[in-house]
């Protein structure tokens, strides 16, 4: 192991330690513990950027990765039988080790600045009348408290204090990441996973307290929690039988042995039901892949499982960048692209598999869906949860359609200016709930049912936070794939370029969602930043915090630039000039077959362009050119009549969820598995058998009195002393159960007898 | 004799009765509750330091088989006329149990700080229920096994009947006839092998039994095939019911529920773990072929367990009775675990073509690493449990919440211990999970399926885990929750110290289990091949 492979076993190791450190050292300090989390993370960048330079700079990293790895599990009689685990660079690796510790160093700057404090709503139950522990409870003091229209007790509480524990969580949700990122194979890639998978719920439920008055139908951040956990564990338990097949199959679960080795991607193209002739053509990797890929559907929140990600934004707006741009969701998309050669088995460059063609599916079919949603979304974070669902559809698409390199840079691109448009949800956010606690101090009473992210409530916050405005808009045009100067435009063109020559159905799916996207991207910022101020705290919305702009400031950088590395090299004139793709050619490494570019056409490109910049251009004269009044309803309302009540409602997944699916477990559980089976049954027939026997043989009640409860009495007096706990040796009980030993001995009597002379 | 000459002799039979002289000591002393704990606390100190001395020595001269070899081997006479003998011995699994029982009950004495009433009596019913269960482990002789496998149960009953909850008696009476019925079966083909081969002693009946024939087929006028069958299936309910195996589970949430915190921790912690040891040590090297044919039953009723023991737990609303269905549903691992292996036999002898030597080693490598670590989690979440219990007087779920606001050091190590006991990868959990998931599901079409819908169950164990933290830590604060509370809602400096070489552990199993797995690995991997 030379120094090198010694560094990329170091890179999670910082914010592993950070977490460590807060959690048992700092954990009362908050300007410690933010020191120590934010030098943590730049010491995980300074070895990324390290290990990624020595990367980029080595000759076919491809065939040659850096890896170290050692015995994990020692399991049989060798080494060979035994499972390793290592971590290792190769070209896919070096690319999440460019944009996850950037993203993740922006976003740990930015929450040091986000979460100095923390004050929203909770609920007190019980305790009508007394106040002793009024002070334990951590409400702000001077606040009375208030009830709401469903007759809750609220009071203000500060979590301020919570600050430290919050660093903490977004360090080890850091480190399961690049542990994800630098993992040679899929089980720590898998630790990594979950790993941020605690980290999701954990801080999705940060504000675990907080409820929302006058909006009970609102989930709640614990149970917003909840459901991202548990959504993503459905995927989770499919996802870990695919490593079950796959290890047991291959031997192993390294990527290189499995996906660099020709005979073990040969011998995953045989059929895995051979006896089955309906599914017969499946292969192995067909298989395997499908069941990979059902983790990637609920990580990356694909259709049908991606109903927790929109609420997934109750965490604070950090959390929802973290979860949202630099790590948990590009998880599942990575993964897939990580384990393209199995899910690709059989393709070679021709014929989509039948995996290939769901994945695709579903990515296309995202993609449209969750597009659609944003459309109609009130909550500024919402129509961003909702654009991350779609644009993670594209990046599914690609890899069903073969698109292997167009998915990674498409990772990449939208990694970043996803980070830079939830930042930037955040600081209005930030300003507007500022600007409410501004007009707090000018007399009004807090509104329990202000809503600091519905969009509605602002307007005019350009002249008030310019820098957020501008880095806004610059994400935004990269979401929409603004031509050009956006590196949203090159990544998405990729794709649509990859899709219009190979699978056109999913190229008129995608550009449609394109528009789309487009379109809502617009109206989110003429609604946030155009015309006058809707309420008073949008009117007195201020933002200064530098550690809150300069994140911003250099993922702007980013937005406009990342996409310059992976320019078509036939493009007119950029290409050239832009080093001939070297994106591609550099992740194209990463595989045994090195995946063709494809050939330059105008036409998918103009297309892209057009669908972009008239999305934009819809948008623009909605909600722009003639910017909403306060009060006034959304336009598109009009226009869509009930169908955006059915987007506005996301299609009623979430009660069909619950009528389906959470109220019947619930009931499976309590009713019929815990009262019904365990206590009716089971029990039932133990204790018919006490009484059955009880009846036979203790008939004779001198028997009972004496021998029995004088016995017992006895026993127990004798051991235990005097005491008033032997009161239950009156109770019918004892019989009961000594009968069940007496009938239990009767049976295995019977049972022994009947063995021993009849056979 | 140097210490350590005492040590390499003496070791088992130190682990074994150190409790034992404690119990005594204690007893004889005046009723000074602190005088009485610490006492405790040094005679299960000593046991633990033996043991992890063990542990270290072990890895010197690992012992793979015991039928031909021992660690620590001693033997003495005791029963000659019956042919029994005092003779004990451990391998790689047996050391493995021994150090889980060692580091528990320690802990649990230091959670029973909290005990007050007849602290004499208290603390000498528990080292004897220590010697009890070490006992087991460490035995080489079938009537020495069953005689430790019995004296275990009764210091239990009391402790559950004494120092129990309200519903004591129920739960006590049911715990100890249940167990009792499935041992008595248990004494009676104990009884009949050791009649048949005319000794008791274990590494001659590892050898002997299997192969036994009797006079020609019968034996005292009986067809060996009617005895071998008889023996096979008390075994297996006695160990089934003290497992215990989905449906004779029931009398397990009613036990651990009631029981003391401390009690609760060992039950879980520590006896549970002797029904599959029995499994692991007797049943399968002494009826492969009976084992064989039942596999498939032992996988269905295991699976059962686990998804229908997360069902349960889901459903519950009692706090204690949640974690205590999650053993139910975490054993299941074990026992689908167990149930490969005796798929495959021990020596591979149902697996000609070595198909599936390599996936039954994961499995059971899995298994016992699964009992160590459920022994782990589950004594932290019911010290847990109890330690809330005895701040605010209730364990319904639903007069709990908000806790994590008050008790913020309580909430972390709750959520640390949950987190574990849910399988999360980094964690301990999750190695042993996988390494049966992984050892299970390609056995067979069958055990693929079984493996499938085992997955529900690891999907529900998320589901009850995220339950229980729902209503204890999170949500809108309960301030009668707090009100009934006679002390701060805080963990307190002696409980930390009771969690901590837990949560130490459950780490260290997480992020490197190769110091432990390869102990196991040996002796499992000789077992199988």
């Amino acid at each position: 192991m030379d120094t090198l492979e010694l560094l990329v076993w170091l890179i999670p190791l910082p914010p592993l330690l950070a977490f460590l450190i807060i959690l048992l050292v700092t954990r009362g300090n908050k300007l410690l513990s933010d020191i120590v989390a934010v030098a943590a993370i730049l010491g995980t960048w300074g070895l990324s950027l390290t290990v990624f330079f020595n990367a980029i700079s080595t000759e076919h990293l491809g065939e040659h990765p850096l890896r170290a790895a050692f015995t994990w599990l020692p399991l049989g009689e060798s080494v060979e039988t035994s499972f390793q685990i290592g971590a290792m660079v190769d070209p896919l690796t070096a690319v999440m080790l460019f944009f996850v510790p950037l993203t993740a160093s922006m976003i740990f700057i930015y929450s040091t600045g986000y979460m100095a404090t923390g004050h929203y709503w909770t609920e007190i139950k019980g305790g009508h009348g007394h106040d002793d522990h009024a002070g334990e409870e951590g409400d702000d003091h001077g606040h009375e408290m208030v009830v709401d229209s469903a007759g809750r007790n609220l009071v203000r509480f500060d979590a301020t204090a919570w600050k430290a524990r919050f660093m903490a969580l977004i360090a080890l949700f850091a480190s399961g990441m690049l542990l994800l990122s630098v993992a040679d194979n899929l089980l720590l890639l898998f630790i990594g996973w979950e790993i941020m998978g605690f980290c999701s719920y954990a801080l999705i439920g940060f504000w675990h307290n907080r409820v929302y008055p006058n909006q009970p139908k609102r989930i709640t951040p614990m149970f917003a929690g909840i459901k991202a956990f548990m959504t993503t564990r459905v995927a989770d338990v499919i996802m870990l039988l695919g490593i079950a097949w796959l290890y047991s199959y291959t031997g192993t679960l390294s990527f290189r042995e499995i996906m660099y080795n020709e005979a073990m991607l040969h011998a995953l193209e045989s059929s895995a039901f051979p006896n089955i002739v309906a599914l017969s053509t499946l292969t192995v990797g067909g298989v395997i892949g499908l069941l990979l890929f059902a983790g990637a559907v609920g990580k990356s929140a694909q259709f049908p499982l991606h109903t927790w990600l929109p609420d997934a934004m109750e965490g604070p707006t950090p959390v929802s960048a973290m979860i949202h741009a630099a790590t948990m969701v590009s998880a599942g998309v990575y993964m897939i692209i990580r384990m393209y050669p199995i899910i690709s088995t059989g393709f070679h460059g021709h014929g989509f598999t039948p995996t290939m063609q769901i994945v695709a599916g579903i990515g296309a079919f995202t993609a449209l869906f969750s597009a659609t949603i944003a459309v109609a979304q009130r909550d500024i974070k919402k129509v961003l949860a909702y654009s991350t669902i779609s644009q993670l559809g594209y990046m599914v698409a690609a890899v069903g359609i073969g698109a292997y390199v167009a998915a990674a840079f498409h990772l990449m691109t939208h990694a970043i200016f996803k980070a830079l448009l939830f930042m930037g949800s955040g600081s209005v956010i930030h300003a507007v709930e500022h600007g409410e606690e501004h007009a707090h101090h000018h007399g009004h009473h807090f509104p329990i049912d202000f809503d600091a992210q519905d969009m509605f409530n602002m307007g005019g916050l350009w002249k008030r936070i310019p820098v957020t405005a501008w880095t806004f808009l610059i994400g935004g045009l990269a979401l929409s794939g603004f031509p050009l100067v956006t590196a949203g435009f090159w990544s998405k063109d990729e794709i649509l370029a990859d899709a219009f020559a190979h699978a056109p159905a999913v190229f008129v799916v995608l550009a449609i969602a394109a528009f789309l996207t487009a379109f809502y991207t617009m109206r989110q910022i003429g609604l946030t930043f155009a015309g006058e101020p809707r309420t008073h705290a949008a009117e007195e919305a201020t933002q200064t915090d530098w550690r809150m702009n300069l994140p911003l400031i250099i993922l702007a950088f980013f937005a406009i630039t990342a996409g310059f590395v992976g320019v078509h090299q036939d493009f007119p004139v950029l290409g050239r000039l832009l080093g001939e793709n070297p994106f591609h050619h550099f992740v194209g490494g990463a595989l045994l077959e090195h995946p063709e570019t494809l050939a330059f056409s105008f036409t998918p490109l103009i297309l892209s362009i057009v669908i972009a910049l008239s999305g934009l251009l819809v948008g623009w004269l909605i909600y722009v050119r003639k910017p909403l009044a306060a009060g006034q309803e959304d336009p598109l309302k009009k226009l869509l009549g009930p169908i955006h009540t059915l987007l506005e409602n996301k299609y009623y997944m979430d009660e069909l969820y619950d009528w389906a699916v959470i109220r019947p477990s619930m009931w499976f559980a309590e009713k019929f598995v815990y009262l019904f089976i365990d206590r009716g049954i089971i029990d039932g027939i133990l204790h018919f058998i006490a009484r059955s026997v009880e009846w036979m043989a203790f008939r004779n009640k001198d028997f009972d009195t004496h021998v029995i409860n004088g016995g017992a009495d006895q026993v127990v007096e004798g051991i235990g002393g005097l005491s008033d706990s032997f009161k239950y040796v009156q109770s019918g009980r004892v019989q009961q159960y000594l009968a069940v030993a007496v009938a239990g001995l009767l049976m295995l009597v019977g049972v022994f007898v009947w063995t021993l002379f009849l056979r | 004799m140097s210490l350590l000459d005492i040590l390499n002799n003496y070791a088992l039979t130190l682990v074994t009765f150190i409790p034992l002289l404690g119990a005594v000591v204690i007893m004889l002393l005046p009723r000074k509750p602190n005088l009485v704990r610490w006492t405790a606390l040094v005679f299960s100190l000593v046991p633990l330091a033996v043991a992890v001395w063990m542990w270290f020595a072990f890895q010197q001269k690992p012992c793979t088989d015991i039928a031909a070899e021992a660690c620590f081997e001693q033997q003495a006479t005791w029963f000659p006329i019956l042919n029994a003998s005092y003779h004990l011995g451990v391998d790689g699994i047996s050391v493995t149990m021994v150090l889980l029982t060692a580091l528990l009950s320690p802990l649990a004495v230091i959670i029973s700080w909290s005990i007050t009433e007849r602290v004499n009596l208290y603390m000498a019913l528990f080292l004897l229920l220590e010697m009890g269960m070490m006992g087991v482990f460490v035995s080489l002789d079938l009537l020495l096994f069953f005689v430790f496998w019995e004296f275990g149960l009764v210091p239990m009953y009391f402790l559950i009947n004494i120092w129990g909850s309200a519903n004591r008696e129920y739960a006590s009476f049911k715990f100890f006839i249940y167990t009792m019925a499935g041992s008595l079966g248990l004494l009676l083909s104990i009884q009949l092998i050791g009649l048949s081969l005319g000794t008791f002693d274990l590494q001659t009946i590892l050898v002997e039994w299997p192969a036994f024939q009797g006079d020609g087929g019968t034996f005292v006028g009986v067809g060996v095939w009617a005895i071998r069958n008889v023996s096979f299936w008390l075994f297996a309910l006695a160990f089934a019911i003290k497992v215990p195996i989905w449906p004779f589970h029931t009398w397990l949430p009613d036990a651990h529920t009631e029981a003391p915190t401390a009690g609760s921790m060992i039950l879980a912690g520590v006896l549970l773990k002797l029904g599959a040891y029995g499994f692991l040590r007797l049943v399968l090297p002494l009826f492969p072929v009976q084992a064989h044919a039942a596999a498939p039953v032992l996988a269905i009723l295991a699976v059962l367990a686990i998804v229908m023991g997360a069902f349960a737990s889901f459903g519950q609303t009692d706090f204690k009775r949640l974690v205590a269905y999650s053993s139910v549903n975490h054993m299941g691992w074990v026992v689908l675990a167990i149930a490969v292996a005796a798929w495959v036999g021990y020596g591979s002898r149902f697996d000609a073509e070595g198909h599936n030597q390599l996936n039954a080693i994961i499995a059971m490598n899995g298994a016992v690493l699964q009992m160590f670590n459920h022994g782990l989690s589950a004594a932290a979440m019911f010290a847990l449990v109890g330690m809330m219990y005895e701040r605010i007087h209730t364990r319904d779920l639903t007069k709990m919440g908000g806790l994590w606001v008050v008790a913020p050091v309580y909430g972390g190590i709750m959520i640390f211990s949950s987190m574990a006991s849910l399988g999360l990868p980094g964690l301990n959990g999750f190695v042993s999970e996988f390494m049966v998931v992984r050892g299970v599901f390609p056995a067979s079409p069958f055990f693929t399926i079984m493996t499938a819908i085992g997955m529900l169950g690891l999907l529900f164990t998320g589901a009850y885990i995220l339950k229980a933290i729902r209503h204890v830590l999170h949500g809108p604060f309960n301030k009668d929750a707090a009100d009934h509370a006679d002390r701060t809602l805080e963990i307190n400096a002696r409980e930390i110290v009771a969690m901590a070489p837990l949560m130490i552990l459950m780490l260290l199993i997480g992020i490197f289990p190769a110091w432990i797995v390869q102990v196991i690995n040996d002796t499992v991997t000789a077992l199988l091949t």
